[in-house]
């Protein structure tokens, strides 16, 4: 069953310095009942926009929304359903929890609101904080629990009415790294649980990765690719996804006859593919996770730098002209200096990059 | 030659105390990194050097100078210390052009003035800000800013800067490319540089010597990223440097086993770092050092996979516990086979032994 | 051994070095002792002392007097009406422009800035023109069109000066509310609407009580305000013999002529005033204890209007009805007054004339010698208040001596005292009580007594600043090689030199307005533009007391666009 439909919905914005900027250009989604949505790009992408259309805190330029099978906002029909009759839930990047109610009023908030016997409501806000973990802080303000804390007070206020969809916009991003993994889990736990449908706003990927059945992945206002976690890190369809779901060396090679040369060594292929056609300046693009290092066979390299990040061993690795990052498990240690061969792993394919692209995504990111 | 020695330093905030009796001593020409969790005192530590506080116990030694002796009634002012400071708030004053900032410790050094234009137009060349002369602060990018900070700090010694959490408000992508620029600065000049963080990582790739603090200020261990990674001195030390997982081990006739509900055989014999004349003890081993092996014995159920990219991540659960297990993804197709609720074998490699009752 | 790099080292054996911390800490101990402390010692002094031993009869004569039992009750009635009413007022229209889809934000954001820059006292002398009994000439225009017999309205009473009050400081609430609606984080309110709550709901539970403590700062605001204002009530309750403390206070004073007994029983009815005021504080600091709340964060987005739809132009009509009112007739009406040849006289083309301005400025020796006087006063006070408060806010900031907020609860104590009851202080210390130095009846006794009222306002405006001024900023001038008064003089007062410049300003304008403690003070030689002008009212002279009003009001407008402009300018920099 479709839980959020979106069509032809597009938002421009008029501003004195910029002019006409259309944050949102025609978007066409279904979202199914139960899954798990991301919205993924960079800042100004127009991400947060397209949430807040459907929380209904901003007008469309054109297109509707619909959410179940009630149509809540469209420019033409001139409908729009305000944000408190749309029965959503919703997490704010800055929480807002309201500091001068105590966890328990707080989360109370949307129960009193639809005016329930106090019974019930006592038992829903208590079921609601037990599932974030609150228990025990009822009468605590806000102001004296910590990030992580306020944070779940928002999560169980957005819960406690049990809404058929949730909206997180960006919630974990004011949060420090430890706790942004967790509360990572606790969302993923929570929505097994409950089944609710969530959209989830973020410019970080993994989080994405870790969250999501789907994510649409978009720059400069336009879907680049939807797809699963998988889909998009193994089969990006052009060189910002690639470049925007995890860590890529771009590598500038030359192919000739099925054979990849890095620029600046002509004699040893890194890669050979008898399918691929000839050409004189190409992009190789390849995962620091999916090349391999060894001392024994491949494409002969040396260790420019070794770097221990905490879960693995990243060395720099020359090829040519070019130098590629590598990513290893801390228990085959080089080092720097040290003579290596390589093997290279599901790459792709680009064109070198279009200064004309580079220049507008310039001008968006000044906005 | 030491350029820093730091002898029994006792600091007090109130009550609390941040640093009690603390030495360390630092070599120069090299990057030292203080490693420690927020509020272990690794700020107090260069405050004291830099003369912005006075210990209430102890003596700080520049350049084998006495500069600061609580009994010797010694306290050189900050500003004779020379020693070049880079804040986390970048900290360069907003009412002033790049090159007004730049320029002014070489106007409180009386340097003639003919010599001085030269003298920044040097230093912001090191760190890639010619052409900016003129900008003010706010009209400069964060990671600007901080440019012009070291350059500042430069031109005040370049033979000794302090750097406290410079990077912690830059994005990520530029931080990675400050930590390079970093390097490159210091070895073209070969300062001496004491580097603070809370970021491990980043000392990890920036430093050459690492001293990581412990909560009560006190060092836990000072080595190379290698030493720490590889030999971390004690359970903290390898909390501390990434996730981490601990199993119960126990030693029966000679043999080392894991216990869970029931016991399974992990070594033939005793190993070596384990825990002299102890029986028991815990086993730790980071999550990319689970490895699934369908041969092995110790069978584990996965709870939860996800996938990072680069990396899988899973809970396991084995006995009545739940581990984190990380598998680097290798863009194979059986990649995705691992899956939530299957039943895997899975052996630990790279362990390491630490004492039960050693508190953390 | 190896060779000493850093040549500084050499230069340090044996060497001491001064602190300019504790040099700096004295001074304004020291200053504040002698300008606050002082005048208010003395006041316990004269109330409590009979010249003999210590006496508390004269509270008992004064509280059993009808007339100072009478004039606490209208004080008290007063303050407390004018604040209910007044930030019912404020945070209405507050909401209106913070929240609301309402037109013409601009102008009406410009006329309620308006009345912070007019003298109370003028504009309650402006009211008393058009609306005192029958002689108020807009009763007199109802009176005439409607065939009344007698005025409609009559300004000479308590429920005018509350309604004047009113008009006056509404403004203390709605600019703490608007700004405070305009920092919230718009997150807080959105999430109420999500969590199924419709507008006026969201109002209610979440909008008003997360601006509680602003509205309660403006609150107590008005409260001090009216309970210690001198002006309004001595213009519109004098003819009807209606008092206030401070009024009655002053009238105290002049009965006295100078007399033990009548300065006594002054102190006594002013130690009274000071306890209401500390009764207010009290209970404004009761009511607000859950403390202020954190709404400004999270990323700045702008908050959804609301829209009033049907709502919006008969609000708008109404507003700006208001603010014509309350804001531009009085103007209008002191202008119209300064241009007439005699008080009464219709505003008709043949009654017209610009003998008041010359009357006052040729040979008017009161006027011009006012004129110089105020501006005197408010330069000299602006300036020392820059300086003394500056460096007290360095000390209470980032010295943080031992004692510190001692040294901020003594300076701000003067804000919450009483104009009326500083004035007496100062009188009674200044007049030879101390290494017998007489101050009485001469200018400095007027500049000692701003000083004292208005060095917190240099004190908040450089505090606010100098928090912005973190610590690492200095250090990295210590670090650079900067010396610590060097560090001051090169970075610590070049980055607080536009708060320092509109803290001048915060004294300047005042000082030119000021009527409370100036009445009580001023000498043959020493008036005020506030005095003179009052003079000339109670005089019989209200022509010329209005041309010299409009003079006035024009000199303040042209100060306060010079601060504007010279804040803005920095600001674009």
């Amino acid at each position: 069953m479709k839980q959020i439909v979106l069509e032809h919905v597009t938002k421009s914005f008029t501003t004195k310095a910029l002019g006409t900027v259309v944050a949102v250009d025609d978007f066409n989604l279904e979202i199914e009942k139960g899954e798990c949505f991301s919205f993924l790009g960079p800042s100004g992408c127009g991400k947060t926009t397209t949430l807040r259309m459907i929380a209904g805190f901003e007008d469309l330029t054109k297109g509707s929304i619909y959410l179940g099978d009630k149509l809540v906002s469209d420019r033409d029909k001139n409908i729009y359903v305000p944000p408190e009759k749309r029965d959503l839930g919703m997490v704010f990047q800055a929480f807002a929890v309201w500091p001068h109610l105590n966890v328990f009023d707080n989360v109370a908030f949307p129960l009193k609101v639809k005016k329930l016997p106090k019974r019930e409501i006592v038992e829903k806000v208590t079921q609601a904080l037990k599932y974030c973990n609150l228990s025990g802080l009822e009468k605590e303000y806000p102001s004296n629990l910590s990030g992580g804390q306020q944070q779940r007070i928002a999560l169980a206020r957005s819960i406690v009415v049990n809404p058929d969809v949730l909206l997180l916009d960006e919630p974990l991003s004011n949060l420090d790294p430890h706790l942004r993994e967790s509360m990572r889990f606790e969302i993923k736990r929570l929505q097994k649980q409950f089944g609710f449908t969530i959209i989830f706003v973020t410019h970080d990927q993994a989080e994405a990765m870790a969250l999501s059945d789907r994510i649409l992945v978009m720059d400069m206002g336009r879907i680049q690719q939807i797809g699963t976690p998988q889909e998009l890190y193994r089969h990006p369809v052009n060189r910002f996804v690639h470049s925007f779901l995890g860590q890529s060396n771009f590598t500038n090679v030359i192919i000739k006859e099925g054979r990849v040369y890095p620029t600046g060594d002509e004699n040893n292929a890194i890669y050979e593919d008898s399918l691929l056609p000839d050409s004189k300046a190409k992009v190789m693009a390849t995962r620091p996770n999916s090349i391999e290092l060894s001392k024994e066979s491949g494409f002969p390299s040396t260790i420019v730098k070794r770097t221990f990040k905490t879960d693995f061993a990243e060395y720099l690795v020359k090829a040519g002209d070019e130098t590629l990052l590598v990513q290893t498990p801390h228990r085959n240690i080089f080092n720097s200096g040290d003579r290596c061969f390589l093997r290279i792993n599901n790459p792709a394919w680009y064109e070198p990059e279009d200064q004309k692209e580079k220049g507008e995504r310039e001008r968006r990111n000044t906005m | 030659m030491n350029k820093v020695e730091l002898r029994g330093i006792t600091v007090h905030y109130g009550e609390h105390a941040v640093l009690e009796d603390f030495s360390l001593t630092v070599k120069a020409g090299r990057i030292i990194g203080i490693v420690g969790p927020s509020g272990c005192g690794k700020t107090t530590i260069v405050r004291s050097i830099c003369g912005f506080i006075n210990p209430e116990k102890g003596e700080v030694l520049i350049d084998g100078k006495l500069v600061y002796s609580k009994t010797g009634r010694v306290n050189v002012p900050p500003e004779l210390r020379r020693i070049g400071v880079v804040f986390q708030d970048y900290a360069v004053w907003p009412h002033l052009s790049t090159y007004d900032n730049v320029s002014y410790p070489l106007k409180k050094r009386k340097t003639p003035k003919t010599q001085i234009p030269e003298l920044v137009e040097e230093v912001l060349e090191q760190v890639n800000m010619i052409g900016y002369e003129k900008y003010l602060p706010s009209q400069l990018s964060g990671g600007q800013q901080q440019r012009v900070a070291i350059a500042r700090a430069l031109t005040t010694s370049s033979d000794f800067l302090i750097m406290d959490e410079p990077i912690t408000n830059l994005d990520a992508k530029l931080r990675e490319q400050m930590l390079v620029e970093i390097r490159m600065l210091q070895e073209k000049l070969g300062t001496t540089i004491i580097y603070i963080t809370h970021d491990q990582e980043a000392a990890m790739q920036l430093c050459d010597e690492i001293v990581i603090l412990n909560d009560n200020g006190s060092i836990a261990q000072i080595g190379t990223d290698e030493e720490i990674i590889k030999k971390p001195a004690n359970r903290f030390v390898f909390q501390f440097i990434g996730v981490s997982n601990f199993l119960p081990t126990c030693i029966k006739g000679g043999k080392c086993y894991l216990s869970l509900d029931e016991e399974i055989l992990l070594d033939d014999n005793i190993p070596q770092d384990y825990p002299i004349g102890k029986t028991r003890a815990l086993l730790g081993v980071r999550p990319m050092d689970i490895v699934f092996d369908d041969n092995s014995p110790i069978k584990a159920k996965i709870v939860q996979a996800t996938f990072l990219g680069n990396i899988y991540t899973y809970f396991i659960s084995l006995g009545k516990e739940e581990y984190r297990v990380q598998r680097i993804a290798t863009g194979e197709t059986d990649d995705d086979k691992y899956r939530e609720d299957l039943t895997v074998g899975v052996k630990f490699v790279n362990v390491k032994y630490f004492d039960m009752e050693e508190s953390v | 051994m190896t060779a000493v790099k850093n040549k500084d080292f050499l230069k340090l054996e044996g060497k001491r070095f001064f602190s300019l911390d504790k040099l700096m800490t004295v001074l304004c101990y020291a200053a504040l002792i002698t300008v606050v402390i002082l005048p208010v010692v003395m006041i316990f002094y004269y109330a409590f002392w009979d010249g003999s031993k210590i006496d508390i009869d004269m509270f008992v004569k004064v509280l059993t007097q009808q007339g100072n039992l009478k004039a606490i009750k209208n004080t008290v009635i007063i303050a407390f009406f004018t604040t209910a009413i007044a930030t019912v007022v404020g945070v209405f229209f507050a909401w209106l422009l913070g929240r609301s889809d309402i037109p013409l934000k601009g102008l009406m954001k410009f006329l309620f800035s308006i009345p912070f820059m007019i003298p109370p006292f003028l504009a309650a002398m402006s009211w008393d023109m058009m609306f005192s009994g029958r002689g108020g000439y807009v009763n007199r225009l109802l009176m005439s069109v409607f065939h009344l017999s007698s005025a409609p309205f009559n300004i000479n009473s308590v429920a005018g000066i509350i309604v004047i009050e009113v008009v006056y400081y509404f403004p203390f609430v709605y600019m703490q509310v608007v700004s405070a609606l305009e920092r919230m984080d718009p997150t807080l309110e959105e999430s109420a609407r999500i969590a199924g709550a419709g507008q006026l709901y969201v109002i209610r539970k979440i909008t008003i009580p997360l601006t509680i403590p602003a509205i309660s700062s403006g609150m107590l605001l008005i409260l001090i305000t009216s309970l210690s204002n001198y002006g309004i009530p001595a213009m519109l309750g004098f003819s009807q013999n209606i008092f206030t403390l401070p009024t009655m206070i002053v009238e105290l004073m002049n009965r006295a002529g100078g007399s033990f007994e009548g300065i006594r029983e002054a102190a006594a009815m002013s130690i009274i005033l000071v306890v209401v005021v500390a009764i207010a504080l009290w209970g404004q600091r009761k009511l607000t204890s859950r403390g202020s709340y954190d709404i400004i964060k999270g990323k700045s987005m702008r908050p959804m209007l609301i829209k009033l739809r049907g709502a919006k132009y008969p609000l708008l009509v109404f507003s700006l009805i208001f603010l014509l009112v309350v804001v531009v007739a009085p103007i209008v009406m002191i202008l119209l007054i300064s241009f007439v040849k005699a008080y009464g006289l219709p505003f008709e083309s043949q009654n017209m004339t610009l003998a008041n301005y010359r009357r006052i400025f040729v040979g008017n020796i009161m006027v011009s010698d006012s004129v110089k006087n105020s501006l005197f006063l408010a330069f000299s006070a602006g300036l020392i208040c820059l300086v003394l408060g500056t460096m007290l806010a360095y000390v209470v900031n980032k010295i943080k001596p031992k004692g510190g907020t001692v040294l901020e609860m003594m300076a701000v104590l003067p804000y919450s005292l009483p104009g009326t009851v500083m004035a007496i202080g100062c009188m009674l210390a200044w007049s030879g009580a101390f290494f017998g130095i007489t101050l009485y009846n001469t200018i400095w006794i007027i500049l000692v007594a701003y000083i004292a009222r208005y060095l917190s306002y240099v004190l908040k405006s450089s505090s606010a600043a100098l928090q912005q001024v973190h610590y690492s900023l200095e250090e990295a001038a210590r670090s650079c090689g900067a010396s610590h008064m060097e560090t001051l003089k090169d970075v610590t007062l070049p980055l607080i030199k536009p708060a320092m410049i509109s803290g001048f300003f915060l004294v300047f304008l005042p000082c030119m307005r000021e009527l409370t403690t100036s009445i009580l003070l001023y000498g043959p030689n020493s008036r005020t533009l506030g005095v003179a002008i009052y003079q000339l009212r109670i005089n019989g002279y209200i022509t010329q007391a209005a041309a010299l009003s409009v003079v006035t009001i024009t000199l303040i407008i042209i100060c306060n666009n010079l601060v504007k402009f010279v804040i803005g300018d920095r600001r674009r920099k």
